[in-house]
């Protein structure tokens, strides 16, 4: 009854998306106040009914219904209850209703937050993220019902891949999808705008929280995504370019863009045609992230052809939203009128080659994971473009990024010259290249990649704090701590997220350079030693646990004689979905992480056992929450509190700057 | 594959399958051969995975492939024999890292070409920008003239 109850809830929110997709806007054009008032409640109830839906297939999760053909593919009673409420969004109809449930919230917190737009923008911005959320109710309920019963409900169900099984992986798809999401509302505000005719400061003040918030999300679901893949897939990678991941990649880059160039709309009411067709991108490659990954085109052509209803639909929503803004783009863009002038040396110039630097990369990215498919399509040629591709074509633009990023974010608006910020930047550079050429003599030959990443990670961290410290002025540090503590947030907000930026780049090249590794035949009782640690495996185990077998080693870490942890490495088999999977153990360090993983027993007795020292791997996931950090606090910043919804003619001036 | 097909099917941003990849007695007694081979298999493709080297995979038949590489070596061939050896066998599907002729010249020229284009189209946009900002004609000097005299 509770499962109809959340079927028919989805249904009655298609429908109120058809109308809050049609009626705000007649409204607006028509400038019918009642109509356009309508958009707010519907919005309201869009998201009542869709969490009603979604609570109802939780609930059924929950209670194992297994009448429900989902729970039943997807869930299991032996199993935990965080990973029984995980399984709801485990599996394409679940997380698609998750999709759901974001894109009325978002929808919801426009109509909440947004009394200060102007009614008309207002209206048509929930229309259109209606009919985002229209298109998509109607994709799950005619392609992928969440809410199918079976008719001969079995025992038990046949669990959820135990891969997924996993804290890390619980919360990363909901983080993720708020980012993919989020870059929905930016959108709507874009088509918006251009029905509108007019961009101005406000406008970009308006969309920029939105995007800090769906670029805060998408952050901490991507690095959540590598923290997993880190400790889940027995040997300690974190980013494998693997088509799935690119297609987070590529709108985390173009948020990125957005966030910056939306600055410059809010402050210097420039780059205001190249912001909207920003925001357009971002989702646009979010929606195209989603048909990739759903229809299973990217890792062979002919999985396409097993469920063609499921990627033809998502090829249809795309192409109907990203066809009908361009469309609309190259109809009214031309009318957005930049008003700022500004030089070729300016903060505005520097924020430019930033969108240049993360546009090109995106589509960089972009090109490599379609590659395969369009040579194997139109030449015939069967091929793989996998890590030596990408590392090599997409690394250099974040080494030129974080080349110009401390001089670019020291630079003023408008004009500006070079000369200032090299002539306070120079101690910087000289410290941060004096720290490299002694670590490239430090370390007895290996890769030049770590020592560039200690020169661009000391670059761009003291860079960041240089800035800061700058614009306490002069006088005592006493005086500029104390002017620093004032400055806006949106200040703090940028050093922290800049130097998360560093601390991430530093870290994945020392990981990368660094890292040793150990594969042996380990026997019990015996000790062996790597890097300074000495090892000893002391026994194996056999371990039942809620719903998996586990063969459980028992490894004494030891240096220079003293106890550091006892690790207990994993090969865990789970009966219900037939599938092994490895636990690597890890002594987390604020150095270094040593890393187990436990293989198969040998012939002749003995276990395989690979050790891995991987030096600094933590600091890769701090940067990555620095980042976060920063977006967070700059979304707290004043100017997003208070008086955010006044349309002022003329930007306000930036003291100091 | 059960593991990469649910992945993609969740749309999650998350790669194959758990590994245990090179076996101990996989590993060559000459260290320097050894430390080829690892950095040859590191750029070839598992075909019967998604995605992973066979360097990282813990397939049978990435097994193989490792095994053949370690004896293409012992035998002394170099770097490029080997892979050569390989690719005949399975195909240039196999090269993680795409060879560069023929069509692939549009992928790899493709990040160079796209950052020129973009910064020639940033740099005349700007341009453009710039010399919007057009000196005063004689009539409006003249008339600041006459706003500064007031």
């Amino acid at each position: 009854m509770i499962v109809e109850l959340g079927h028919f809830a989805l249904i009655l929110a298609f429908a109120v998306a058809l109308v809050q997709s049609v009626v705000p806007l007649v409204g607006a054009h028509r400038g019918w106040g009642d109509w356009m008032a309508a958009a707010r409640p519907m919005a309201s109830a869009q998201f009542a009914l869709i969490a009603v839906s979604f609570a109802a297939l939780t609930w059924a999760f929950v209670t194992s219904d297994f009448s429900v053909a989902l729970v039943v593919d997807n869930s299991h009673t032996a199993k935990p209850m965080i990973y029984k409420i995980s399984g709801v969004w485990g599996n394409h109809e679940g997380s698609l209703l998750l999709w759901v449930l974001i894109l009325t919230l978002f929808g919801a917190c426009a109509a909440w937050f947004g009394g200060n737009l102007p009614a008309t923008l207002q209206a048509r911005v929930l229309a259109v993220q209606s009919s985002i959320a229209a298109a998509f109710m109607a994709f799950t309920i005619f392609t992928s019902n969440p809410f199918w019963r079976t008719s001969f409900p079995p025992f038990d169900g046949r669990d959820l891949n135990p891969l997924l099984q996993d804290p890390g992986l619980a919360l990363h798809p909901p983080f993720l999808y708020l980012g993919y999401v989020g870059l929905s509302l930016a959108f709507s505000f874009a088509v918006a705008a251009l029905i509108e005719g007019r961009v101005d400061a406000a406008w970009g003040r308006w969309v920029r929280p939105w995007t800090l918030a769906a670029w805060v999300f998408l952050t901490i679901g991507i690095a959540l995504g590598s923290w997993w893949a880190y400790y889940e897939l027995g040997w300690g990678g974190f980013w494998f370019w693997d088509p799935v991941e690119n297609a987070s990649l590529m709108p985390w880059l173009f948020a990125t863009a957005l966030l910056h160039s939306a600055i410059v709309v809010e402050k210097r009411e420039s780059l205001k045609a190249w912001t909207i067709l920003l925001a357009i991108l971002g989702f646009g490659f979010s929606l195209l992230g989603t048909f990739i990954v759903r229809s299973g085109l990217l890792t062979s052509v002919h999985a396409f052809a097993t469920d063609p209803e499921r990627g033809i639909w998502i090829l249809m929503i795309f192409a109907f939203f990203m066809g009908g803004a361009l469309m609309l783009f190259a109809w009214r863009g031309a009318a957005m009128e930049a008003k700022g002038v500004f030089a070729t040396v300016s903060r505005e110039s520097a924020l430019v080659l930033n969108n240049v630097l993360l546009a090109v990369s995106s589509f960089v990215v972009f090109i490599g994971t379609m590659w395969p498919l369009v040579a194997e399509m139109f030449f015939d040629r069967v091929l793989t473009v996998g890590p030596p591709f990408f590392n090599m074509a997409f690394t250099p633009f974040f080494v030129a990024l974080a080349v110009v990023l401390p001089v670019g974010a020291m630079l003023p608006w408008k004009r500006g010259n070079l000369g200032t910020p090299i002539r306070r930047l120079w101690g910087v550079g000289v410290l941060a290249i004096a720290l490299g050429a002694l670590t490239w003599t430090i370390q007895t030959g290996g890769s030049i990649l770590a020592p560039i990443g200690v020169v661009l990670g000391i670059w761009v961290v003291i860079g960041a704090a240089a800035d800061l410290w700058l614009r306490g002025g002069r006088g005592s540090p006493a005086d500029r701590l104390r002017r620093m503590a004032r400055l806006p947030r949106a200040d703090w907000g940028k050093a922290t997220a800049h130097a998360g930026l560093g601390v991430t780049m530093f870290a994945i090249a020392a990981m990368v350079g660094w890292e040793t590794e150990d594969i042996r035949v380990a026997h019990i009782g015996q000790s062996f030693e790597h890097e300074g640690y000495t090892l000893t495996l002391t026994d194996v185990q056999r371990v039942q646990g809620p719903n998996f077998i586990s063969t459980m080693a028992f490894v004494d870490v030891e240096r220079d004689g003293r106890f550091i942890a006892e690790l207990r490495p994993e090969k865990r088999v789970y009966p219900a979905a037939g599938m092994p999977t490895t636990e690597a153990a890890i002594d987390y360090g604020f150095f270094r992480d040593v890393y187990l993983a436990l293989g198969d027993p040998q012939e002749g007795g003995g276990w395989a056992l690979r050790t891995y020292i991987k030096p600094f791997a933590n600091w890769l996931w701090a940067g990555c929450i620095l980042m976060a950090l920063g977006g967070l606090i700059s979304l707290s910043d004043r100017r997003f509190r208070v008086a955010a919804g006044e349309r002022r003619a003329p930007p306000q001036a930036h003291p100091a700057e | 594959m059960r593991a990469l097909f649910l992945a993609i099917v969740l749309g999650l941003a998350l790669p194959a399958a758990p590994a245990f990849a090179v076996q101990p007695d996989e590993i060559l007694d000459d260290p320097d051969l050894e430390r080829r081979a690892r950095s040859i298999s590191a750029d070839l493709r598992c075909v019967v995975c998604r995605n992973e080297s066979i360097d990282d995979s813990n397939a049978e038949l990435a097994r193989d492939m490792r095994l053949m590489v370690r004896e293409r070596l012992v035998a002394g061939d170099t770097d490029a024999q080997v892979v050569n050896f390989l690719v005949e066998r399975y195909g240039e599907y196999i090269l993680l890292r795409p060879r560069s002729d023929g069509v692939n010249l549009i992928l790899w020229v493709s990040a160079p070409v796209m950052l020129i284009a973009a910064l020639g189209i940033a740099g005349v946009a700007l341009r453009r920008r710039t010399a919007t900002e057009k000196p005063l004609s004689p009539e409006e000097e003249a008339r600041l003239r006459q706003i500064l005299r007031d």
